[in-house]
């Protein structure tokens, strides 16, 4: 299914212009891929280590440029995968042999990294090598420098995160669950867990070019914590959020594409925090609103029978 | 003063400022707050400039302040809902204030006049350049004053506080239930980060305050198990990642920030690997020392266990374990005297141990 709609709209022959086109196919993508996979990092509390690795891979992206010397995608996403594993590893480590609490794990793994990443690429900038241009972009996100082989290998990494995911699905499902439940029927939480980030890893590496490493965190959580408002099923949580998460990735991207000097990742990012707003203003039964009258349904309910009761008699007395 | 001077005069003193109210934060377990706070008061410094078209750091730290606590009573409100849990709702606040910032300096570079570099990294370079002047008086530069300020009044606060913030920190209930309102100290705590970082947002950008917030803190945290002397060394820690900063951009040709940021990782890493109480190596050793006379007792007791002693030949049967361990724990045990070797290779517990074991 994932590859259908894509497909549809490359068969689309419509007079876009091309770079419009390869915007929107990105987004799709992406935004389908980190709505999917966000969703268990969202029940499994989380969240923020989505942070921390896309901060993480901004370092191996200027190391990939600076030794290679190339401004092909695939290179430099390779970088950014092996330094944002490198994050996850540091991570694992410090929880292991330390007093250091995983909220300050994270905030160091974070902040270091995307320092170091900041020396690499000012140092580059400096060099005044002419290809420096092409490094920016994974910070904010410049989804109108997405070439039609980025779709491709974006696709081939969806493919890739979302075929393990659904191959994987009944792991991750007891694993987010119930952890306990899942050792004792030979479910490794530990292997699970460290399938879940590599394939965390892969989904923002999709996000780099479109988001950039720093709001990519935004595009894992949003679409997720929306989803979660309208179903109770996680399969409909997952596919829902996919959905919740095309919509805003390719109404921020359309926008930034449209609009002059739109950086697409903050575009993004809003688009996703006003479904997730809306959804927990208005979703049935779980939203603020449904809450709020349904509380007052019953206080009136209440009430009516206090009534009833005092009226015949009935007193607490 | 000489502009390296200044440069990293100025870092010392951000680092000094952050180490210091960041120490609260890692302490309190609030290290992903200060991100989010340092991220979205992008959004007030933006907001502000685009109203009064000034840098004074009065308004800065009063409007970047506000969305400060914006951001931690959204975070609060949104879990408050019972919808969505605390990591999730940080990770939902701080990434579209930021947004909104990074998007008013894009689509308005004319009226907000912030460069996108500078959120990210900020200006340092560029400190020295902007002079105090006071009636047409020279005073200095700058930022060395509004982040001199700053540090001032955090120790104030952190002496006026102290108690107060301490028992809070450790114990919460029980500070509770003496009298002290824990919500008003935690937005005091939160009004000061967001104000150190509005402060600090033209020497190290948004981005990078996180870095001097949280890095120095941790560090100090694997030296230590004092208060004061945490809250000391991680504002010793801040400053001189200035210094090693500094020098470490100039050789790299990169920006000072990030090399202010690498060098904390660089001690962080240090103090991780070989702080003589919390570090790696120190860990491994008191495990691998732990091991060894486990194994000593083990093998003293299953030979104290047979009455007419073991059979030097039997152990590793016995044990099942690695011919070195065994000989090992062999050696520790003949060596510390809890065990006697007779003739024919015959292993029993010596007159001490077994006088101690009674």
């Amino acid at each position: 299914m994932m590859a259908i709609i894509p497909l549809a709209l490359f068969g689309l022959d419509v007079s876009w212009d091309a770079t419009l086109r390869n915007v929107i196919l990105g987004s799709v993508i992406l935004g389908m891929t980190s709505g999917m996979v966000g969703s268990f990092a969202v029940l499994r509390r989380q969240s923020l280590i989505g942070d921390a690795l896309a901060h993480a891979a901004l370092p191996g992206i200027c190391l990939a440029f600076m030794v290679t010397g190339t401004r092909s995608t695939e290179v430099l996403l390779i970088g950014g995968a092996l330094s944002g594993l490198l994050g996850t590893a540091v991570l694992l480590v410090i929880n292991r042999w330390s007093i250091i609490s995983m909220e300050t794990a994270l905030g160091v793994v974070l902040s270091v990294f995307f320092g170091f990443g900041i020396l690499l690429l000012t140092r580059v900038q400096h060099g005044g090598d002419a290809a420096q241009s092409g490094l920016d972009r994974f910070i904010f996100g410049q989804a109108a420098t997405i070439l039609p082989r980025d779709v491709t290998i974006m696709l081939v990494v969806a493919v890739i995160v979302l075929g393990v995911l659904a191959a994987c699905f009944k792991e991750l499902k007891v694993l987010t669950f119930d952890p306990l439940f899942a050792a004792s029927i030979g479910v490794s939480p530990p292997l699970v867990g460290a399938l879940l980030s590599a394939l965390l890893v892969l989904t923002i590496m999709i996000g780099l070019q479109t988001v950039g490493v720093i709001l990519m965190v935004s595009l894992l959580i949003a679409p997720a914590v929306a989803a979660r408002q309208w179903t109770s099923s996680l399969a409909g949580m997952v596919l829902l959020s996919g959905f919740f998460g095309l919509v805003a990735g390719v109404s921020g991207s359309v926008a930034s594409s449209l609009i002059d000097r739109l950086p697409t990742g903050p575009m993004i990012v809003i688009a996703a925090t006003v479904i997730v707003a809306l959804s927990l203003l208005f979703a049935p039964e779980r939203g603020v609103l449904s809450t709020w009258r349904s509380r007052r349904t019953r206080a009136e309910h209440f009430r009516t029978i206090l009534a009833a009761a005092d009226h015949h008699g009935v007193s607490s007395r | 003063m000489s502009a390296p001077t200044i440069i990293m005069m100025t870092g010392a003193l951000v680092g000094a400022s952050c180490g210091l109210i960041g120490a609260w934060l890692v302490l309190r377990r609030l290290a992903l707050m200060g991100d989010a706070i340092s991220h979205s008061v992008l959004l007030g410094i933006v907001a502000v400039f685009a109203v009064t078209h000034s840098r004074s750091p009065l308004y800065m730290v009063v409007g970047a302040g506000a969305v400060g606590l914006l951001t931690v009573g959204l975070v609060a409100w949104v879990q408050r809902t019972g919808l969505v849990k605390e990591d999730a709702a940080i990770g939902l606040v701080f990434p579209f204030l930021f947004a909104l910032g990074v998007f008013m300096i894009s689509r308005f570079p004319t009226t907000v006049h912030i460069d996108v570099d500078a959120v990210l990294f900020g200006e340092i370079a560029y400190v020295p350049l902007y002079r105090l002047e006071f009636f047409g008086l020279d005073l200095g530069v700058k930022a060395i004053w509004t982040i001199g300020t700053m540090l001032a009044i955090n120790i104030v606060l952190v002496l006026l506080l102290y108690k107060e913030w301490k028992l809070s920190t450790f114990d919460a209930g029980f500070a509770a239930a003496i009298g002290f309102s824990p919500v008003l100290l935690h937005y005091v705590l939160m009004a000061a980060v967001s104000a150190t970082t509005v402060v600090s947002f033209d020497a190290v950008g948004a981005v990078l305050v996180v870095a001097m917030l949280i890095v120095p803190a941790a560090t100090a945290q694997l030296l230590t198990r004092n208060l004061l002397h945490l809250l000391l060394l991680s504002m010793g820690i801040g400053a001189s990642s200035a210094v090693v900063g500094y020098y470490l951009a100039r050789w790299l040709d990169g920006s000072v920030a990030g090399a202010m940021a690498t060098s904390l990782g660089i001690m962080f890493l240090l103090a991780f690997l070989f702080s003589p109480t919390q570090g790696m190596l120190a860990r491994a050793q008191v495990r691998a020392r732990q091991r060894r006379s486990f194994l000593q007792d083990l093998l003293v007791a299953h030979i104290g266990a047979k009455p007419g002693g073991v059979a030097i030949d039997s152990l590793p049967q016995d044990f099942g374990w690695a011919r070195t361990t065994t000989d090992r724990a062999l050696k520790d045990a003949l060596a510390n005297r809890r065990i006697v070797e007779s003739g024919q290779g015959m292993l029993s517990v010596s007159q001490a141990s077994a006088l101690e074991e009674r």
